[in-house]
């Protein structure tokens, strides 16, 4: 049952901002049966394929098998260069920085986009072999409660090292394609303190996290709030 | 320390409440697991572990396991051969004995079968229980473990009419799958690092393994575990330990193996083998017994470097196994081997027996990398193919299928 809004109010503290619900987790593969052997069909399959598709190929390789210093940030980039030997295309492709388009739908845009001017660009349509076809996949992600929460900041630093991946995935990856304004669960809700944490929050928002793994990410923030807040972060 | 906490310190305590916080979504949930042997190969293996671990999460499981003659079998190893692509056209007699004995075990099974929340039937040995089950309640899942990218068409065709009326499907990579009008779930498999195969050992057993087999444990090692197979191509390991040997006149190869089976294309490959290696005494050709896991455990330690040069494979557990125990992997750029074998970070992707041959002299001149590269591969295993991942995956599917349709799935 949701919370009631008067219980909603006792949980509030003196600055009227609720407990940081902790959330977790689990992201699982699905194969869309679409596949793409050279660039033309990657440009038309895009076209089709379920945003969800553009969402996993891009955020999804954070929970799914990755080394923890990808070459590429998205699986698009990544098939150019290893499926079509296309290093311009790999490069271009790598550069696009998924949170600056407001859906799924405009940045599967730029992706076509792109794609199209490098086929205006090339002689011959880049081609793949028949077992370095790109898969297209899409994803469902379950979301649950872990029951515990946080009302302090200060129990940042002791809590961050504590939380899993899944946690890590759906708090500061996932928030970015769910909340309006586009940021991390953790900048969220430390913003509801006012001022005081805008040097944590502005150090949080400088996370680079495409070359890097949610392990990488968790230690990151640990660090980050032991360095801002003291205590046994990290 | 007992059952499922025995991963924490190996996977991270983080990891176990992961899966206890999951688990607990699908407590009282009635799943069987339905295969068709409890013994031997992969699946047996891998439910021998999974089972128990899911019990500990509050999951009501079972394994239950379907029953055959030997003709069944002899029709369902055909069934599996075609679908891995071999032009195999399987008897209208045995396809019928295959329907029947299915429907004989759906008798013994059904009560359980109808009345479970999730059942998960394993490969296409038990694939026909669903249509002898009209009366289920709960949801279907067929879990392919094998490559049917380009089955033999018309067993491919006989055998989808079967698994189409399923929920859902689960294959361990989308390259492995054929199209089904459900969703297809992608679960990679994983290793156990608490069995015998993968536990810690010591360097005197690993020592005293090698002095058995008259193998000097202080000189270079490479390693290739696998059956003799020609699509492992134990010939082309031969053939770069042969270019290496020049540069390294101290280096040993070990190729680990299956013993001689019924099967008469692996006594010729074997024979092929034993011809190719000649009388050089620096090749140890073993034929293992297939209870050989803590001998197998302890070559691949003892190793300087395994090899997997095979020219298709499907996932390649045994290059996660070598991964696992630090080593890096010298592997046939094919199937699962790519995804574990990230090129020149944790091992190296081969298409010939002298690129195999470049990258050993490579490694075994620079001990450094070859240490970094067997960390690195360590740690790729730790993150993504042990068994907790593998447990997660399963969970997070039965919620999915339980809970919800859309995208993303609120819970709680």
């Amino acid at each position: 049952m949701r919370d009631t809004e008067r219980s909603l109010q006792k949980k509030r503290n003196k600055k009227g901002v609720l407990p940081f619900e902790i959330k977790d987790c689990a992201l699982i593969a699905i194969a869309t049966g679409i596949r793409a052997q050279n660039l033309r069909e990657l440009r038309d399959r895009l076209v089709t394929t379920p945003p969800g598709s553009v969402y996993y190929h891009f955020w999804g390789g954070l929970m799914a098998p990755r080394f923890e210093e990808p070459e590429f940030n998205n699986d698009f980039a990544a098939w150019s260069r290893h499926g079509l030997h296309d290093h311009v295309l790999a490069e271009r492709l790598a550069v696009i920085d998924p949170t600056a388009f407001p859906d799924m739908e405009a940045l599967r845009q730029e992706l076509i986009e792109v794609i199209e001017h490098r086929l205006d660009e090339v002689e011959m349509v880049p081609w793949a072999k028949v077992d370095h076809q790109f898969y297209f996949k899409r994803s469902k992600i379950v979301i649950f409660n872990t029951k515990k929460d946080i009302s302090n900041p200060s129990m940042l630093p002791t809590i961050m090292p504590t939380l899993s991946q899944g946690s890590i995935f759906y708090h500061f990856i996932d928030a970015r394609r769910r909340a309006p304004t586009g940021v991390d669960d953790f900048s969220a809700w430390l913003k509801g303190f006012g001022e005081q944490y805008a040097a944590l929050r502005k150090a949080i928002g400088a996370i680079d996290m495409y070359f890097t793994t949610l392990a990488e990410i968790r230690q990151r923030l640990s660090s980050l709030c032991t360095e801002y807040l003291g205590g046994a972060g990290a | 320390m007992k059952g499922i906490e025995r991963y924490a310190d190996i996977a991270g305590k983080d990891v176990i409440e992961h899966l206890r916080q999951l688990g607990a979504i699908l407590k009282g949930v009635k799943v069987i697991h339905i295969n068709s042997t409890k013994e031997g190969g992969g699946v047996a293996e891998i439910l021998e572990k999974l089972v128990p671990l899911m019990q500990e999460l509050g999951i009501e499981a079972q394994w239950e396991v379907i029953t055959g003659t030997d003709e069944f079998f002899v029709c369902t190893k055909s069934m599996h051969n075609a679908l891995q692509g071999n032009a195999i056209d399987i008897p209208e007699r045995l396809l019928h004995l295959y329907e029947e004995t299915n429907a004989r075990n759906a008798e013994r099974l059904r009560e359980k079968l109808e009345a479970a929340d999730i059942v998960f039937i394993h490969d296409p040995q038990p694939a026909p229980l669903l249509k002898f089950c009209p009366k289920r309640q709960g949801k279907w899942i067929w879990r392919c473990h094998i490559d049917i990218s380009r089955p033999y068409r018309s067993v491919w065709k006989y055998l989808s009419s079967s698994v189409q009326g399923y929920d859902a499907s689960i294959f361990s990579l989308a390259d492995f799958a054929q199209h089904l009008p459900h969703d297809i779930y992608l679960v990679p498999p994983s290793i156990d690092p608490l069995s015998e195969k993968n536990i810690e050992i010591d360097s005197k057993e690993v020592a005293s393994v090698y002095h058995d087999f008259g193998i000097d444990p202080e000189q270079p090692i490479i390693l290739q575990v696998s059956r003799f197979d020609r699509f492992k191509d134990p010939l082309g390991v031969i053939q770069a330990y042969h270019l290496v040997k020049k540069f390294v006149p101290s280096l040993q190869l070990v190729l680990a193996g299956g013993g001689a089976t019924d099967d008469p294309e692996g006594e010729a490959v074997l024979s092929d083998v034993r011809m190719s290696a000649a009388d050089d005494p620096a090749v140890h050709i073993l034929a293992l017994p297939p209870d050989a896991d803590r001998t197998i455990n302890a070559l691949q330690r003892g190793a300087d470097i395994v090899l997997q040069k095979s020219l298709r494979e499907g996932f390649g557990l045994t290059v996660t196994e070598a991964m696992w125990k630090g080593k890096p992997v010298i592997g046939g750029d094919v199937g699962g081997i790519r995804l574990q074998v990230i090129d020149h970070h944790t091992g190296f992707l081969v298409n010939s027996p002298e690129g195999a041959a470049l990258r050993i002299r490579y490694l075994l001149s620079h001990r450094d990398r070859l240490e970094a590269m067997g960390e690195k591969a360590r740690e790729f295993v730790r993150d993504n193919f042990l068994i907790t991942r593998h447990l997660r995956d399963y969970l997070a599917v039965m919620v999915a299928l339980i809970h919800g349709v859309g995208e993303r799935i609120e819970l709680g």
